[in-house]
């Protein structure tokens, strides 16, 4: 299983086509931040590129916390999102140790699905997909008695 | 489409309020360019001065803005302070899509706040507070205070002013998300007017996307096109920052006030050199992936036993021909300085550039004296030249409160207007020919960019006055419909008018997309009319001297060729800019 990683942002250039075609391709929206990935600068652009997204946590506090089973954990880590059964509490977004889910003013959270997506619109190639290390693959003495 | 007429912010900093209004016209004046001029027509007043609390700063985005890449540019219109006629600057950064995301198409700001102030605008934003504490402060430096004072980074855009702007310079910038810049004919002073130090346009609202999936296929032809095609290749690699070397070997290259357009000592000021020894990385407006944008750095010692500071400064072509060649600049570091300490102030770099060249060229001729420009000017001292962009942009003494209202202003006075080089505004960095002289000198922004003049220049030997003229009037207009997109002029090879159609069409404005030509001709019209209320004589624009001097590759200018060309496209100007009587 894959996860989205930001591998190589010192080459950002800050054109946010990740998020524009994340929030198009995905989310079927016009928008730069209702998307899995979002783009930031520190402080201004002198800075240089941060970018927010989903670090594919197992397990994954936001669905831990998700009441509904909207979030549910992932196998090998990372979250699925089911956006029918949201209702809008927001938890997932507190419990999110790394900011990654963007709640719009409706409350929708927007997260990361892993997919890749992004990865072929980002000009600089500073996304990648890698294959997950799972920890929980590799089963420990004890959980394996 | 998100809908098929305008939404249009009112800021009134009078009051402190806003008001959101809806007009229609989309489908005669699309946006942009189009859009602003109707509302300069509203909001305007062609009889007041500049400065009147009245007069309207006009921010305006178009059709396809954030739905596809390279949309991704602002127009702002003023009334300018150069020349108190109707102008129009354009601008990246993130400010076109935070304006899309804001759920603005325009954004009109009219009255004078009370204090110096900063306004915060968006979907759900809207706020101005008191920033007094910012007065005399650098672009750069209010930019880091403001940041902190709004939410919402990395989805939004701020536009600030530097001194320059507080001093009402006639060519101050405004500064657009540090690297970008409304940059020609003092949209930095209009602010400055309305005692507004920053504007920070929150885009925190999406929208949905058409349905079907001729947008999203489309989408990814065109992005395909502009990142697997060699098309932008010069944009993203070297850089505007190429034409240096280009332009020299052309002997079309301004050198020390236009004395020269040919240097062999241009070595370290090329885009190769300095992207081989002074560029540290690539930055890109918000939707763009070509990621123009160039940024280098200079560093200085500040203490003996090796102690350093660095700082990272924009460039490209205009930069490296204003504050490069033009002033005799033949070292990196030194151009690169030069250029910060412009941005600090908030100046618009070619006219500060060309306006020290006019200067240090009248003091050698001995028309001002040092008193006057209380350093010594010398074509290639970079130091003497940071402390006079320092003055000017201070307005330090009479000499340069006057040089900051136009180099023409002060050779009014000094005496020197034969050695100006003023097209307009002071020159662009294209010593190409007649047809670009004349093109810049009487086009609308005074920009390189209004029509391909300086292309034209170099694939025509001939002197055909007529085609020539044809020629500016046809490709002004094929621009003017981008402008109104409003799309950054580097894809222009890449947004035919045929795709311009299927973009329009695939985003749900199958009407406007029939309506291109008609709707080209209008936005053509309205604007020159616009600036014609507002003064604008083309006749009366004359070419100074300094323009019929210049040897370029082809050989000397010929001066009547460019006076013939002169006369002719003003007439043409006036006949599309002729207001009807009803
Ligand atoms: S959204 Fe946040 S909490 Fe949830 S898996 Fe991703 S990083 Fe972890
Ligand atoms: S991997 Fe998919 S969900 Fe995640 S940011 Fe990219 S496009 Fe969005
Ligand atoms: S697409 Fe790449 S370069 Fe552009 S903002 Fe995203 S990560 Fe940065």
């Amino acid at each position: 299983m894959k996860k989205l990683t930001a591998a190589r942002m010192e080459r950002c250039i800050g054109c946010h086509s990740c998020s524009l075609a994340c929030a198009r391709l995905v989310h079927k929206q016009l928008s730069w931040n209702k998307a899995g990935i979002r783009i930031r600068s520190a402080g201004g652009l002198s800075t240089g590129f941060q970018a927010r997204l989903c670090l594919a946590c197992d397990p994954a506090p936001c669905a831990e916390v998700c009441p509904t089973g909207a979030l549910t954990q992932r196998r090998e880590g990372g979250v699925i999102q089911k956006r029918k059964l949201c209702i809008r509490c927001g938890k997932c977004a507190e419990a999110c140790p790394v900011d990654a889910i963007f709640l719009d003013h409706e409350v929708n959270p927007y997260l990361c699905i892993h997919c890749g997506r992004c990865v072929e619109y980002c000009p600089h190639d500073c996304l990648e997909m890698v294959e997950i290390v799972s920890e929980r693959s590799q089963p420990t003495q004890e959980e394996a008695s | 489409m998100i809908r098929d007429h305008f939404r249009v912010y009112l800021v009134d900093l009078d009051t402190g309020t806003m008001q959101v209004l809806e007009r229609d016209g989309r489908e005669q004046l699309c946006g942009g360019g189009g859009l602003a001029a109707m509302l300069f027509q509203e909001f305007g007043h062609a009889d007041r001065p500049w400065d009147d609390p009245e007069q309207p700063l006009i921010f305006a985005i178009g059709p396809l803005t954030g739905y596809f890449p390279l949309m991704s540019k602002t127009v702002c219109a003023f009334k300018s302070p150069y020349h108190d006629q109707y102008a129009e600057s354009h601008a990246g950064g993130r400010s076109a899509l935070s304006m899309r995301f804001g759920d603005m198409d325009a954004l009109v700001i009219r009255g004078r706040a009370k204090r110096l102030s900063a306004l915060a605008v968006g979907a759900r934003t809207f706020e101005l507070r008191d920033v007094n504490f910012l007065r005399g402060r650098d672009a750069l430096s209010c930019g880091r205070v403001i940041r902190d004072m709004f939410p919402g980074s990395g989805r939004r855009s701020m536009l600030r002013i530097g001194p320059a702007g507080e001093n009402r310079c006639s060519y101050a910038c405004i500064n657009v998300d540090t690297y970008r810049h409304f940059g020609r004919m003092g949209a930095g002073a209009v602010m400055g007017a309305k005692n507004l130090k920053a504007i920070v346009i929150l885009g925190d609202r999406g929208f949905p996307l058409p349905e079907g999936k001729a947008y999203t296929s489309l989408f990814k032809d065109v992005y395909k096109q502009l990142t697997d095609t060699s098309i932008m290749d010069k944009y993203h690699g070297l850089g505007t920052a190429g034409n240096v070397g280009a332009l020299n070997e052309l002997h079309a290259l301004p050198w020390r006030n236009l004395q020269q357009t040919h240097d062999p000592d241009v070595d370290a000021i090329t885009g190769e050199r300095m992207a081989e020894d002074r560029l540290l990385r690539n930055a890109a407006c918000a939707g763009c992936p070509v990621g123009c944008i160039h940024i280098g750095y200079v560093r200085e010692k500040f203490q003996e036993n090796y102690q350093y500071l660095y700082r990272q400064v924009g460039y490209d072509y205009e930069l490296l021909f204003a504050v490069g060649s033009m002033l005799g600049i033949t070292d990196s570091f030194d151009a690169l300085r030069l250029m910060d300490t412009v941005e600090l102030m908030g100046l618009d770099v070619m006219s500060t550039g060309v306006a020290l060249a006019w200067a240090t060229e009248a003091q050698e001729k001995g028309l001002v004296t040092e008193e006057q420009t209380l350093v010594p000017l010398a074509f290639g001292q970079a130091d003497d030249y940071m402390a006079a962009i320092e003055h000017l942009a201070r307005n330090s003494n009479e000499f340069y409160s006057l040089l900051s209202r136009g180099t023409l202003k002060a050779a009014e006075v000094f005496g020197g207007g034969d050695f100006a080089c003023v097209l307009g505004q002071e020159m662009a960095g294209y010593a190409t020919g007649e047809v670009f002289f004349a093109a810049e000198g009487l086009g609308f922004r005074h920009s390189h960019l209004d029509t391909g003049g300086y292309s034209y220049d170099q694939k025509h030997e001939e002197q055909d006055v007529d085609h020539a003229v044809d020629f500016l009037v046809e490709d002004e207009k094929s621009r003017v419909l981008l402008c109104a997109m409003v799309s950054c002029l580097f894809a222009r090879g890449v947004y035919s008018e045929e795709l311009l159609g299927r973009a329009l069409e695939s985003v749900g404005y199958d009407k406007l997309a029939g309506a291109m030509p008609s709707m080209a001709e209008n936005i053509q019209r309205i604007r020159w009319q616009t600036r014609v209320q507002t003064g604008y004589d083309a006749a009366a624009v004359r070419i100074p001297k300094r323009f019929r001097e210049v040897v370029t590759w082809k050989g000397p200018v010929d001066p009547d060729y460019m006076e013939a060309l002169r006369t002719e496209y003003a007439r043409r100007i006036m006949e599309i800019g002729a207001v009807s009587e009803e």
